[in-house]
């Protein structure tokens, strides 16, 4: 049980900053993950939390308990923080048997040898691997190596558990597998989770919370769903969603407590209260609309608020079906491309003429210039 | 929760506690403090001596104080009447036995590689055997075994070609010659080794695609192979280069004799019969000379590294068929192995058995006299008895041992310690600057080297008495010349095992030394103990850095058959050689059979 707060932290590695001003709480219970491509400053975060890197600044509590004060240089040790780390490569000691490698940490809190065997034996039941104490690691394959590494951690019941791209160096149909373990592990055990992964997928499915980092900057910290619906920002929002969102160019304007915006999809008014507080207030300006794939239906026949359209493309993947349509704005006489997704096998042709149905209240708008979301999804 | 002492006193004490309840930091410390100690400091004092004047000199210097400032040194060394002899003429065979030795030797280097790794010949096992072989003997014992088939009855003991009835000329058996192909046919395996293992990372793709292309063979081997592994070609010249230029056992061995000096045998002859400070001028000269040629490679082949990685999958590399000359190409090249190799390590055997050197093989010429006689059944003018009741053999056996145990234990523990440091403090101020500090006594001569330290620790320091002629100065330079070598090996043996390992140990409460005991030890031991035997080898081989040391207390293996040989003693030092040689193989042997090191990564 454990609750993190991390507070004006900055990491720097040589002339690198690596981490800017990072502010984050996370609740004891929570399921965070910490999203972002490589190099983004998620597994440093990681690392300070567990003690493995050393902020220039900022402070950390846990559970009210001071852990990190740079402004004094105290830094409490890891094993005293009461948690446990899986690292990305294992880390599993090639020498030690796979029971040993579980109770090398018990043995140096003096446990009893008995105490010890228990612990050992309850964290190999619950991973599913009880038969396999005795094998060294590298007689056993990537996914039960995973296994163990995990039962090393959670052995001692620690009270928050640190997850560094677990999953990365599985295959697909193991991670799949292992998400599933994972987020029961997380409602049996009830200890707080860090999960670090650069895998949106992950993310999406198995957290409470997610942390969107951006080049060592903290940029959105929402549940998944929300992150989905609304990306604060255009980085994001390319970043989340597979296929891609769309992004098309538009204007907007903000006309009392209205803003009218206009792309090649349409015209649209949205209330004041889809608006975010980055709108410009006065004036025309550009914007991009985002719009996910899914959130567009083809029709084959015309009809009234349909938006007429070209086939380009057509991918056939068997579950659904991604096609690329053209549309022409008629205002400016240039051609957008939009990529819709289909559920099932639909097949067109390349070139056929065909109708789009659009959910206005579910697009994304984002201000050109500032790149921010001023235009909430609502459901 | 915060405490009411003012911040900066928290501070301060936090971060002692930091420093002080970290053993690594103690331990880095530590080796910094050693390394300055031990390889900045000495060097800096031997150029600083340079510039003062001793009582020596004195009478000299007119007017001149012992401890004064004098550039009497380098103006004796570079500007005086006997510049020529003392420094330029030693200077112009230094450089030219240099030259021809890196041409010859790349060459060959660079041949053999090439069968071995890119051609279908036949034979490659054996083949393999014998060229890696003589790598393992030391070039001096090579000097011996030319020795023993060329030398001319100058001294007295005709060598097994004037013993035929040949008339070998001076400029055969001695000199330039002599040391340059002894020399080649050892330093050949530098670029053997670099070349072979550059044209495996070639990906043979790289050619096919050039054969696609419409190119045949010799076209691809002369426009994509070649330029591929021109930086290892490269770097081995310059590496030979700087090798040779240094090398002291074979040239004076095979050139005192008719007083053919190089800038390492004189330097040698100020340092023990002349001028010691001219002579640190000379080793200061050297060492610029040596470390200059592998700057200048770094600067040279740096931006070109990069060929280095172009390893593709795993070893696909084509082999090339020789077509109808294969046979004839084996033959020639076994001959070769034969020749060079082969019959003067029999010839250096077989004169151990000798009565009269040059007398042949006949039954009434062969004795064990020279193993194992008695004095008191000596015959003619020998006055020596066979080296097994040979005191000052049985003391040579047990100064090696004792170095070589001793000393290679010292030099492979710091060597996975400093190995240590490097791989974890890849990155870091201290980790780079613990490189560079040992990688400097790379770039030295071992002779210029034991000149700084003979310069350091001929005199006391405060508590610190004076080494010369002990032990441990003996001890000390062979430990720390060894440590660029100790330690790369400690180095690739720390990085196999990941960060990681620690830091969970960390995470699960293990002290520092706890995670040394339990996890970095027993993951590190294999890659120890091969680091260990390959020092091991190096030392027992050693004789360019010790000979400055020697003392009749403390004399090695290896100067005894020196000094022997000097004393035109050959069944003598040819004898002490042979146990050398045995005594190598046998570790190399024990080696590769317990931990499968290879040769390759010792160094010559």
């Amino acid at each position: 049980m454990s609750k993190i707060e991390l507070m004006h932290i900055d990491k720097f590695f040589g002339n690198n900053h690596v981490l800017k001003d990072l502010n984050l709480t996370i609740e004891d219970g929570d399921f965070m993950t910490l999203l972002g491509p490589s190099g983004c400053g998620k597994t440093t975060t990681l690392r300070i939390i567990a003690g493995l890197e050393r902020p220039e600044h900022g402070n950390m509590l846990m559970n009210g308990k001071e852990i990190i004060n740079s402004e004094v240089d105290y830094y409490a040790e890891p094993s005293k923080r009461g948690l446990n780390l899986v690292f990305q490569s294992y880390a599993l000691w090639p020498h030690m048997t796979v029971y040993d490698n579980i109770a090398f940490g018990l043995k140096i809190k003096k446990l009893s040898s008995a105490e010890i065997k228990r612990y050992v034996m309850n964290a190999l039941e619950r991973m599913r691997m009880e038969e396999y104490g005795k094998r060294y690691p590298n007689e056993l394959s990537g996914g039960q190596q995973q296994r163990v590494a995990i039962a090393r951690a959670i052995a001692y019941s620690p009270e928050l558990l640190l997850l560094d791209e677990p999953l990365s160096n599985l295959d697909a149909k193991l991670r799949i597998d292992m998400r599933v373990e994972l987020k029961r592990l997380h409602q049996e055990l009830g200890t707080t989770i860090i999960y670090v992964t650069h895998d949106q997928v992950e993310a999406l499915t198995m957290s409470t919370k997610i942390a969107v980092f951006s080049k060592g900057c903290l940029s959105q910290l929402v549940e998944p769903m929300e992150l989905y619906m609304n990306p604060i920002d255009l980085i994001n929002a390319d970043f989340i969603g597979n296929p891609r969102i769309n992004f098309l160019d538009g204007k907007a304007c903000k006309q009392g407590n209205k803003l009218k915006t206009y792309c090649s999809l349409g015209s649209y008014i949205y209330d004041a209260k889809d608006m975010t507080d980055e709108v410009t207030p006065t004036g025309e300006f550009n914007c991009i609309f985002g719009i996910r794939p899914e959130q567009v239906q083809i029709e084959k026949e015309p009809a009234d608020g349909l938006i007429a359209a070209t086939v380009y493309a057509n991918q056939l993947a068997g579950s659904e079906t991604l096609v690329t349509v053209h549309i022409l704005d008629s205002q400016t006489g240039k051609s957008d491309e939009v990529l819709v997704k289909q559920i099932g096998i639909e097949d067109y042709r390349t070139g056929q003429k065909i109708y789009l149905k659009v959910k206005p209240d579910r697009f994304n708008v984002y201000s050109k210039e500032s790149t921010r979301l001023i235009k909430y999804a609502r459901i | 929760m915060r405490s009411h002492k003012p911040i900066w006193g928290e501070r301060l004490k936090n971060q002692v506690i930091n420093i002080i309840c970290k053993p690594y930091n103690m331990i880095v410390f530590s080796a910094l403090g050693s390394l300055i100690c031990l390889i900045l400091v000495p060097l800096l004092l031997m150029v600083k001596n340079t510039f003062i004047l001793s009582a020596t000199e004195l009478r000299r210097v007119q007017g001149g104080q012992i401890g004064d400032v004098t550039l009497y040194y380098w103006k004796y060394l570079l500007l005086s009447k006997l510049s020529g002899a003392n420094f330029f003429t030693p200077l112009k065979n230094s450089l030219f036995i240099a030259f021809f030795v890196t041409i010859a030797a790349v060459l060959l280097g660079f041949f053999l590689a090439w069968l071995m790794v890119r051609s279908d010949i036949p034979g490659k096992k054996w083949l393999t055997l014998g060229i890696i072989i003589p790598y393992m003997i030391p070039s001096w014992c090579k000097s011996m075994a030319w020795l023993a088939i060329f030398r001319n009855g100058r001294g007295g003991s005709p060598g097994f070609l004037a013993g035929l009835g040949f008339n070998i000329p001076d400029w055969l058996a001695y000199g330039p010659i002599a040391i340059i192909l002894c020399m080649v046919l050892h330093y050949y395996a530098f670029t053997y080794i670099m070349v072979s293992s550059s044209l495996r990372t070639v990906n043979s793709e790289l050619e096919e695609m050039g054969e696609i292309q419409g190119a045949d063979k010799l076209y691809v081997l002369r426009k994509i192979t070649m330029p591929l592994v021109m930086p290892a070609v490269l770097s081995s010249a310059i590496m030979t280069f700087s090798k040779a230029i240094g090398t002291y056992g074979v040239a004076a061995n095979l050139g005192l004799r008719i007083s053919y000096y190089t800038l390492a045998t004189k330097m040698h002859d100020f340092i023990g019969s002349g001028s010691v400070t001219v002579g640190y001028c000379m080793s200061i000269l050297l060492i610029f000379m040596a470390s200059g040629t592998i700057f200048a490679n770094q600067i040279f082949i740096g931006s070109r590294k990069s060929y280095e990685t172009i390893g593709g999958k795993g070893n696909q590399y084509s082999v090339i068929s020789l077509g109808k000359v294969k046979y004839p190409i084996m033959l020639l090249m076994g001959g070769f192995l034969i020749v060079a190799m082969l019959i003067p390590l029999f010839i250096l055997v077989m004169e151990t058995f000798q009565i009269h050197t040059g007398g042949g093989y006949g039954l009434h010429n062969l004795t064990l006299y020279n193993w194992i006689g008695k004095l008191e059944n000596a015959k003619d003018t020998v006055n020596y008895p066979g080296i097994f009741n040979n005191n000052a053999f049985i003391k040579a056996v047990w100064n090696t041992v004792k170095l070589t145990v001793i000393g290679s234990t010292i030099t492979a523990l710091c060597g996975q310690l400093l190995g240590y440091i490097c791989s974890r403090g890849r990155g870091t101020w201290y980790g780079s600057l613990v490189e560079q500090l040992i990688f400097i006594p790379y770039l030295m001569p071992a002779v210029a080297f034991a000149a700084i330290y003979l310069s350091m620790f001929s005199k006391s320091y405060g508590p610190i008495p004076s080494l010369y002629g002990t032990f441990t100065i003996i001890l000390l330079a062979t430990v720390v010349k060894h440590f660029p070598f100790a330690s790369r090996s400690g180095t690739a043996n720390m990085l196999q095992i990941g960060r990681s390992l620690e830091e969970a140990a960390t995470i699960a409460g293990a002290s520092f030394w706890k995670q040394i005991t339990r996890i970095v030890i027993p993951l590190a031991k294999n890659g120890f103990v091969s680091g260990f035997l390959l020092v091991f080898i190096s030392i027992a081989k050693e004789l360019d850095l010790i000979i400055l040391f020697m003392t009749p207390q403390n004399n090695t293996l290896s100067y005894l058959a020196f000094q022997y040989s000097k004393e035109v003693m050959p069944q003598m030092s040819d004898a002490i050689s042979v146990v050398v040689l045995f005594f190598v193989m046998l570790i190399y042997f024990v080696t590769n059979k317990l931990t499968g090191a290879d040769i390759g990564k010792s160094w010559g």
